[in-house]
């Protein structure tokens, strides 16, 4: 029977086919191939295994890292927050009881735990991963069928290295076309979100497909299938092609020699049968795609970034007219006003949806040889320590600093505030993370999501930009290109 | 597992769709590494406002949350159901909840049951036209009363089943040890081990 590639994926990791129809009667119980762990949701997980007296099954299939809670600056010094402290010591004490493997703070592969495990070739086409962070649904972008679980879940994968699942159903994105000039993937998928709205997923793996989406790059692709939960969906996906295995090629834990070859073997056949049927297709035109940017506080209230903010009046469904309602107060914003007129205080370039290499080099080629708002601060925070230490081989920290950016050490940082990168109250911030959620950043914190070159243009002229608004730079700029 | 057959309490009237896990638990208390005492964190930025629901008596001791659309969507933080359970709530009625959130609702005892919105709108204007009614929930019918409302509810069938039994997922799955360790012998070579390690 034709199958979608979620469905192949699926079917590769069945160690128990469920009872089918019944009352009492199981699902299928899947294989995990690999269990990402960092301090937040893991040391109630390790403290269920504790007191059951349980072992940790596959500590070869474990790795853990250290991102919600650190610090971006300071990092060699003990970290000031006492319970971010003891969260982080707990990790540390919990990987070395269970024997997983730890990249701490200071260590050349901490980051962002999406980050850390592609750039290790861990994460490869045709896995099972999960980690308990919603944003598990990044590592898709190979071909991955990876899911953000509870702590409950976490526990269970540790005891079992399985999960039982409900099953899903599948909705193809269909992206057409060629994107232009100045827009990407960030755009892409936020105007998937608001063609679906933040629930339309629920149930769903996405496929993303078309020319539009082969057309680009892994770190592309990794922020697209970053934010499907933003549309409620169990995880998003796309085909393993060459693009993915030049990515992997040559990776740490990539396979080697003919393991490499078996492998690829694989992977090609992960594709979605031409005769597969998906239970929903969604289109979407690159051609005519412009900047998006959200307005409101969930992910689905975006607009082109050229459009005016929405009247309540504009929404049919009362929820959604009383949501608007709400969210324009909340982001101290008036129906009508253009977006590019809005003011804001803060430029935040990080996060697992937009922190890898290319977004760092996208934006330092917007803002080399430019000159930043001075009245707007702006935060880089590469994904990784290894992203950081790549960014500095390219010169791209200095283009940062020149601008007046601060550049920092690798973690979560604001894209949720756990640790001291926070917007004050009533701050209004440009960022390329993945929630606009009332208070995410910061309490009171006011937040537009957008894409590394649009956060990059914004901190250049002040108010919501796209690249096209910019004066062209100084012909001394293209100097300063050369360093890279 | 603590079991769920029926609970009847007062129900909160919560006319708001995308109350989203940041909202149910702000980040900053995820920094603790208990499974318990996260009361003082439920809804606590909104909280703060002196006319929001859960500051008004009798809904300060409600046990029934009925949500709009949407419930519990964006993180996959299992704290936002511990601070529901630990706050006093058994149950959670929405139309429409996030996957995450709906899952570890299941593993927690706390009961999402899923209520068509026309039925919400109705136990919603009875809740706020005698507040301090009470909803009951029947797990073993899937029905939710309230008043004159009586309402079907959906959940999946597994989850209900674990619910009314009060079953521990682990302990199921590792009834079926023999087929894992079956499976793990079959996976092919080239798949990566995370030790030992390997870096740049």
């Amino acid at each position: 029977m034709a199958k979608t590639l979620a469905e192949k994926v699926w079917d590769a990791h069945v160690v128990r086919k469920g009872d089918g129809e019944g009352a009492n009667a199981q699902p299928d119980l899947l294989y995990i191939d690999l269990h990402l762990v960092h301090e937040v949701t893991s040391p109630q997980a390790f403290e269920g295994l504790r007191l059951a007296g349980r072992k940790l099954r596959r500590p070869d299939l474990t790795i853990a890292t250290e991102d919600h809670n650190t610090p971006t600056l300071d990092i060699d010094k003990p970290i000031a927050d006492l319970t971010s402290r003891t969260q982080i010591q707990t990790l540390r004490n919990n990987c070395e009881e269970f024997g997983v493997r730890l990249h701490s703070l200071g260590d050349a592969e901490q980051g962002i735990v999406h980050v850390v495990g592609p750039q290790l070739g861990l994460t490869q086409p045709g896995m099972t991963v999960v980690c308990g962070d919603s944003h598990t649904s990044t590592h898709g972008a190979f071909g991955a069928l990876a899911m953000g679980i509870g702590t409950s879940e976490v526990e269970h994968v540790m005891a079992t290295q399985t999960l039982s699942l409900k099953p899903f159903k599948t909705m193809a994105i269909n992206v057409e076309g060629t994107l232009r000039p100045g827009v990407t993937a960030k755009d892409i998928i936020l105007a998937v979100i608001a063609k679906i709205g933040t629930g339309g997923g629920q149930g769903y793996v996405l496929e993303y497909r078309g020319a539009a989406i082969r057309a680009l790059s892994m770190d592309a692709r990794m922020t697209i299938c970053n934010m499907s939960i933003e549309a409620g969906a169990r995880a998003g996906m796309v085909a393993p092609d060459e693009t993915t295995y030049a990515y992997m090629s040559g990776r740490p834990h990539a396979p080697q020699g003919a393991e490499w070859d078996a492998a690829v073997d694989y992977w090609n056949t992960l594709r979605t049968d031409e005769d597969a049927v998906f239970d929903v297709e969604v289109d979407l035109d690159a051609n005519t795609l412009e900047p998006f940017v959200t307005w409101g506080t969930n992910p689905g209230q975006g607009v082109s970034l050229s459009a005016k903010v929405p009247s309540p009046e504009d929404f049919g469904d009362e929820n959604a007219k009383a949501a608007a309602e709400r969210a324009l107060q909340y982001m101290g914003l008036a129906a009508g006003t253009p977006m590019k007129e809005i003011r804001v205080d803060t430029v935040f370039l990080g996060s697992c949806t937009n922190s890898r290499i290319e977004d760092l080099r996208a934006a330092a080629d917007i803002v080399r040889g430019r000159e930043k708002d001075p009245k707007v601060r702006m935060l880089v925070v590469p994904g990784s320590a290894r992203v950081r230490l790549e960014a500095e081989a390219e010169g791209l920290d200095k283009v940062f600093k020149d601008f007046g950016a601060e550049w920092r050490f690798a973690g979560c940082s604001m894209c949720l505030g756990m640790n001291p990168d926070q917007l004050e109250p009533g701050e209004r911030c440009a960022s390329t993370s993945n929630r606009n959620f009332e208070g995410r950043q910061g309490k009171g914190g006011r937040t537009h999501l957008v894409s590394p070159v649009v956060a990059a243009a914004t901190a250049v002229r002040g108010t919501l930009s796209s690249p096209s608004d910019l004066d062209p730079a100084p012909a001394s700029a293209a100097l300063t290109t050369d360093a890279a | 597992m603590e079991k769920f057959t029926t609970h009847t309490g007062i129900g909160v009237p919560l006319r708001q769709s995308n109350v989203d896990t940041d909202q149910i638990i702000p980040a900053v208390y995820l920094k603790r590494i208990t499974r318990t005492g996260f009361e003082d964190a439920l809804f606590s930025a909104w909280r703060k406002d002196p006319s929001f629901i859960l500051n008004q008596e009798p809904f300060n001791v409600g046990s029934v949350l009925v949500a709009g659309p949407d419930f519990g969507t964006g993180s996959s933080r299992e704290h936002a159901v511990w601070a529901l359970k630990d706050y006093g709530f058994r149950a959670v009625l929405s139309s429409r909840f996030a996957d995450i959130f709906r899952g570890n609702s299941g593993k927690q005892g706390l009961l999402a049951a899923q209520v068509a919105q026309d039925d919400i709108e109705l136990i919603w204007k009875t809740l706020e036209n005698a507040p301090g009614t009470e909803v009951t929930v029947d797990l073993a019918s899937k029905t939710v009363t309230c008043g004159n409302v009586v309402a079907p509810f959906e959940i999946d069938d597994y989850t209900r089943w674990r619910l009314l039994e009060g079953l521990d997922d682990i302990g199921l799955t590792l009834q079926h040890e023999e087929d894992i360790t079956a499976y793990e012998a079959t996976r092919p070579s080239f798949k990566p081990l995370t030790l030992p390690a390997r870096t740049s």
